[in-house]
């Protein structure tokens, strides 16, 4: 099952990419997708406990399942205003 | 309630603000209008660079306007943003409510902008003389 990822702000800097493509294995989940993609990008490590994750652009938990041609987006600490 | 909410790559103007929230059933419009600073944590900004992931935003935007008009009687509600650099001293969000009284004009705005800040993904970066940084969230 492949998900699109896309980073925004200081995450799309550390990783330095604004969007990418996970291959999740048969099932996975918001906690597993977080693994893999730390797995990929190491620099995202430090950020994984601050960071909120939306699916379909609705906020997620760890253990929301994922869907094939899910976006998935990770939402660092916001500061608009 | 009418609601118009947008991200604006474009300065805003206050006029336009007024005018889509101006309402012959409201006694009460209030406007808040958050603005860019020039200093942070002792050093000077020259700019500050909006992000937002687009259409979520809009979508929080909605929510929270649907959702302020359930907890007041609102008329009209108006939520822009800015995106991209912004001058320091200019406007980089706008929040307008027209209620049917000033009460429920001035509680709605604040709850707005607060939720705003906590669920729009939007990020705003430093730019400074010598270097940039991401501000790091909910402090505004």
């Amino acid at each position: 099952m492949t998900v699109r990822v896309r980073l925004f702000a200081n995450l799309r800097e550390a990783a330095g990419t604004a969007e990418c493509e996970v291959e999740t294995g048969s099932a996975g989940d918001v906690g597993r997708l977080l693994d893999l993609l730390c797995a990929d990008y190491p620099m995202l490590m430090p950020h994984r406990n601050y960071l909120r994750v939306a699916v379909n652009r609705v906020y997620a938990r760890p253990e929301t399942l994922l869907h094939e041609g899910d976006e998935v987006a990770l939402i660092p600490p916001t500061s608009g205003g | 309630m009418q609601e118009n909410v947008a991200l604006s790559a474009v300065p805003i103007q206050l006029s336009g603000i007024f005018e889509s929230v101006r309402d012959p059933g409201a006694g009460g419009i209030d406007i808040f209008l958050g603005t860019t600073r020039k200093t942070s944590g002792g050093k000077e900004v020259i700019a500050l660079e909006y992000e937002a992931y687009e259409p979520m935003a809009l979508q929080k935007f909605h929510e929270l306007a649907a959702e302020a008009s359930g907890k007041w009687r609102l008329r009209k509600v108006t939520i822009v943003h800015r995106t991209g650099r912004v001058a320091v001293g200019d406007i980089s969000v706008a929040i307008a409510v027209a209620a049917v009284h000033r009460a429920e004009a001035f509680e709605a705005c604040r709850w707005l902008i607060d939720g705003l800040k906590k669920y729009a993904p939007i990020w705003k970066k430093e730019l400074y003389r010598d270097g940039s940084e991401w501000v790091d969230g909910f402090t505004g």
